[in-house]
């Protein structure tokens, strides 16, 4: 926020920020291969990871791709969305959307039809439903749908220069419409209950303690790959561009660059990742209504990064998988304290520790005095 | 044949006649002999008897005759109904309560016999209130309707024409549909087209008003809660995204003071608690208020983004705490002088709780007008609004200012809630319903300006009830959200920015 640092030293924040390879590997080793074997031993071991947690583990780092594309437009370039949950939303609706029509007549109601129509008495399928038979397209809507939507908003937004709280507010005001529009049941979206019930995905069955393994891998491959796309975007010449309008975008504006151009650009990649997201927590999760993308969650997730610590990208995952770990155990055992646990997040996290997790760990290793911990701590300055 | 099967048809209907008997022998009825005849006379003396009932019956005669009703057979039961229904209508036009009255015009108008003509007639040359004698007028001329004689039917077509009655309307559209036979039958038809047209014109019109009412009513409630976010945001940069809460805290002040009123003082004095509410509820949200700017905005100045997070947290808590004092739902009951309605014109009314709003709305924009441009601390408001370091230059203490300032909005937000609780429930997510939408006034109506706030507030609260009917409430909002990102493309800071050369502004 301080317009008066040098853009010199914060590229070399950037560089210093850039040495983080072996670590990626073996975290991702471990989090692809090793928790699985933790799966395959034998129920009464200590370190058996159970289908449960695993299944639990998988819709955590769904999020947490979600949480990176938030970083990247937050953390890196300095815009609050708080629309997320829509691109989210459109993701998760589109995989649901396919999973559904593969549940076929084994349904409640034994019709070709989704279990809702035929309850609201819908004759023939809509239109928009009929390409979601195939895996492709729905594989391909999943990402571009999110985007498409992102890129058409934010066009007319960034195009009018709507910045700072006003983007806020009117991304907020885009969860709230989108929130009510799924809840109609004349959209054919399953209204309110969404859409659940799912049975399985390309033959095999959902319910399958092995299929839900699978998405945990694949969960686990695309974050991999959503973090090296990230990493990839903010270590170039982008990125640095996105770090300057971040911290004063009429500097960047004067000097040549047009902010909306870049900031649209990112707005679009950040509402795919979340669409990915989305489509990886659906059938992992088993059902995906309104309330998980309106304005309540939307809000929640910026608050992910913000606890992991914004503008690193391992703070995004960090704080994804972190907040909702103590969400799962917390809404178990103590179910009314979770909204003051969380509003309490909001107020410490913007009040005490706004670097997050990862602020707090490279302070804490900047008191070690090794040359690591030192390049850490200049990165963790900025 | 066909004069054979005439007669057949004939036969039942003229033994029908006949069984009814000869004319009835005139006997001197009284009311007593009606009632004994009623109870156990024979048939055609309870006939009889409630004809008598209908020309000379009194309602003191009700508790008896619903007596007799709750243990009589079917048939009696149907024949006595018209004699309740005028007896019970005469009493509600002898009531002293104007709606009673009114209503008993209008129940006798839909349902009433020719017998009640003479009442309605008694009623209104006694009648003084204009919309009584209205209703009163309506009822008789839509019995005259019934009246077999075409000069009076005629008079009374015109009368319901010129009056926009839109009880009138089925009927007379019922008339045009009727073949006419001869040139007499044809002018009523005419006539009665002719009304009809009026009256639908005139009903049109009056969806227009009631609109424009409701979207006045709505556009003031957004108003209140916008005022306090554009000062407070136009002051200091802070976005509260807790302000929806202290709307909640003000409405959970006047349930409070409700039940206090309740317990404590008697039934006679429970119309005055909403005059001590009011106030209650702006010290209780201005108080909260100014704690949380004590506590916490004072440490994000000039930070919106990161305010506007933190306050979302501090509204998670407050609506949790609410939840866990008041639990889920509960309501505040209207005083009673803010129950019921006020008919502006035909066919339009506006109930005194919208009026209300309305009213305080407007109070509250004097109010702020009068603060900020007839006052010194206003005048220090505003310079600080301007330039706030130069402001500090010149010994404005703009932080204790800015704490005052953010204490008002917050109050202010309490008296909106407190004012929501005259026309919805009091939940603890109340806030929340508000905010997305006052956020959307602040943000079109611009920073900084009184008048677009107004006019954002109202603009948008007439066009979300415009809307509405053709879109339903929830593609009203999608094209509202439409329009204003549009609008935005035209006018990136609002509506009335102020005007300056920052690129920022």
């Amino acid at each position: 926020m301080t317009p008066e640092r040098s853009i010199t030293s914060r590229l070399t924040a950037v560089a210093a920020h850039a040495g983080a390879g072996p670590a990626f590997w073996i975290v991702g080793a471990i989090l692809f291969a090793g928790v699985p074997l933790l799966n395959a031993l034998p129920a009464d071991s200590f370190f058996h990871v159970s289908d449960f947690t695993l299944n639990l583990l998988g819709k955590f780092f769904a999020f947490a791709i979600l949480a990176l594309g938030i970083d990247l437009i937050w953390g890196y370039t300095g815009v609050l969305s708080l629309g997320h949950g829509v691109f989210f939303g459109l993701g998760a609706y589109a995989m649901g959307m396919h999973l559904m029509l593969g549940i076929g007549t084994e349904g409640v109601y034994g019709n070709a039809l989704p279990d809702f129509m035929v309850w609201n008495q819908v004759e023939e399928l809509p239109w928009f439903w009929k390409p979601f038979y195939s895996l492709p397209f729905s594989l391909a809507a999943i990402v571009l749908v999110p985007m498409a939507a992102a890129a058409i908003f934010g066009y007319f937004v960034f195009r009018s220069r709507i910045r700072g709280v006003y983007f806020s507010i009117i991304t907020q005001a885009l969860a709230l419409v989108a929130w009510l529009v799924f809840n109609r049941n004349e959209t054919n979206l399953g209204g309110t209950n969404g859409l659940t019930d799912f049975k399985h995905i390309q033959g095999f069955s959902l319910n399958d303690p092995s299929t839900q393994l699978v998405m945990y891998m694949v969960t686990i491959l695309f974050l991999g790959l959503a973090y090296a796309l990230c990493r990839w975007i903010t270590q170039s010449r982008a990125g640095r561009v996105l770090i300057a309008i971040r911290d004063c975008e009429q500097r960047v504006f004067f000097s040549g660059y047009s902010p909306a151009n870049y900031k649209l650009f990112v707005f679009v990649i950040s509402a795919g990742l979340a669409g990915l997201a989305g489509a990886l927590y659906v059938p992992q999760v088993g059902i995906i209504t309104p309330n998980q993308i309106g304005v309540l969650p939307s809000i929640e997730m910026v608050i992910w990064v913000a606890v992991g610590g914004r503008g690193t990208l391992s703070g995004a995952i960090i704080g994804a998988a972190g907040v909702n770990f103590m969400r799962s155990t917390l809404t178990n055992h103590f179910p009314e304290l979770w909204p003051f646990f969380l509003g309490g997040l909001f107020i410490a996290v913007v009040m005490f520790f706004p670097k997050g997790i990862v602020g707090l760990l490279r302070k804490a290793s900047a008191m070690l005095p090794s040359r690591k911990s030192k390049v850490e701590n200049a990165a963790a300055t900025d | 044949m066909s004069a054979w099967l005439l007669l057949f048809l004939g036969t039942p209907l003229s033994l029908a006649t006949a069984q009814d008997g000869p004319t009835p022998v005139p006997v001197v009825m009284t009311t007593q002999k009606a009632m004994t005849a009623l109870q156990e006379g024979p048939w055609p003396d309870k006939k009889l008897a409630t004809d008598f009932l209908l020309k000379n019956g009194d309602p003191s005669l009700l508790p008896q005759l619903e007596e007799l009703r709750s243990n009589t057979n079917r048939r009696v039961r149907r024949l006595i109904k018209p004699v309740l229904n005028l007896l019970k209508n005469k009493a509600g036009l002898a009531s002293p309560d104007k709606e009673d009255r009114r209503a008993a015009a209008r129940d006798l108008g839909a349902r009433g016999t020719p017998e009640a003509l003479p009442v309605l007639k008694e009623a209104l040359s006694d009648e003084k209130e204009h919309w009584v004698r209205y209703d009163l007028e309506e009822a008789i001329q839509l019995l005259n309707l019934e009246n077999a004689d075409p000069q009076v039917k005629f008079s009374a077509i015109q009368k319901l024409g010129d009056m926009r009655s839109s009880a009138a309307l089925p009927i007379l559209q019922d008339l045009t549909k009727q073949q006419a036979d001869n040139l007499e039958q044809q002018t009523l038809k005419d006539e009665a087209e002719k009304a009809s047209r009026l009256i639908q014109k005139w009903q049109d019109v009056t969806r227009g008003i009631e609109m424009l009412l409701q979207g006045l009513s709505l556009g003031s409630i957004l108003l209140l809660m916008a005022l306090g976010l554009a000062i407070v945001f136009g002051l200091m940069g802070v976005i509260n995204m807790a302000h929806g809460e202290m709307m909640m805290i003000g409405a959970y002040a006047t349930f409070v003071v409700q039940e206090t009123f309740r317990m404590y003082l008697g039934e006679h004095l429970f119309d005055y608690y909403f005059f001590f509410a009011l106030p209650c509820a702006f010290f209780v949200a201005a108080f909260i208020g100014w704690i949380l700017e004590g506590t916490l905005i004072r440490f994000l100045y000039g930070r919106p983004l990161e305010t506007l997070l933190a306050t979302w947290g501090v509204g998670l808590v407050m609506i949790q705490t609410a939840r866990l004092i008041f639990g889920d739902l509960t309501a505040v009951q209207a005083p009673s002088w803010l129950r019921g309605s006020a008919q502006v014109v035909v066919g339009v009314q506006l109930p005194y709780n919208r009026l209300f709003i309305i009213l305080l709305a407007l109070f509250s924009v004097a109010g702020i007008y009068l603060l900020l441009f007839r006052t010194g601390i206003g005048l220090r408001v505003r310079a600080v609004l301007q330039n706030r370091d130069m402001s500090a230059c010149l010994g404005i203490p703009t932080r204790k200012l800015d704490a005052y300032t953010f204490a008002f909005g917050s109050g202010l937000a309490g008296l909106a809630g407190s004012a929501l609780t005259m026309v919805g429930n009091v939940d603890p997510e109340l806030g929340r319903n508000y905010i997305v939408d006052s956020f959307m006034v602040v943000v079109a109506g611009g920073v900084g300006k009184l008048a677009g706030t107004i006019t954002a507030a109202f603009g948008i609260g007439t066009l979300n009830k415009l809307l509405e009917p053709s879109f339903g409430a929830v593609y009203g909002k999608v094209i509202i959200l439409v329009l204003i990102i549009l609008f935005l493309q035209i006018r990136p800071s609002g509506l009335f920015a102020l005007k300056g050369r920052h690129l920022d502004s």
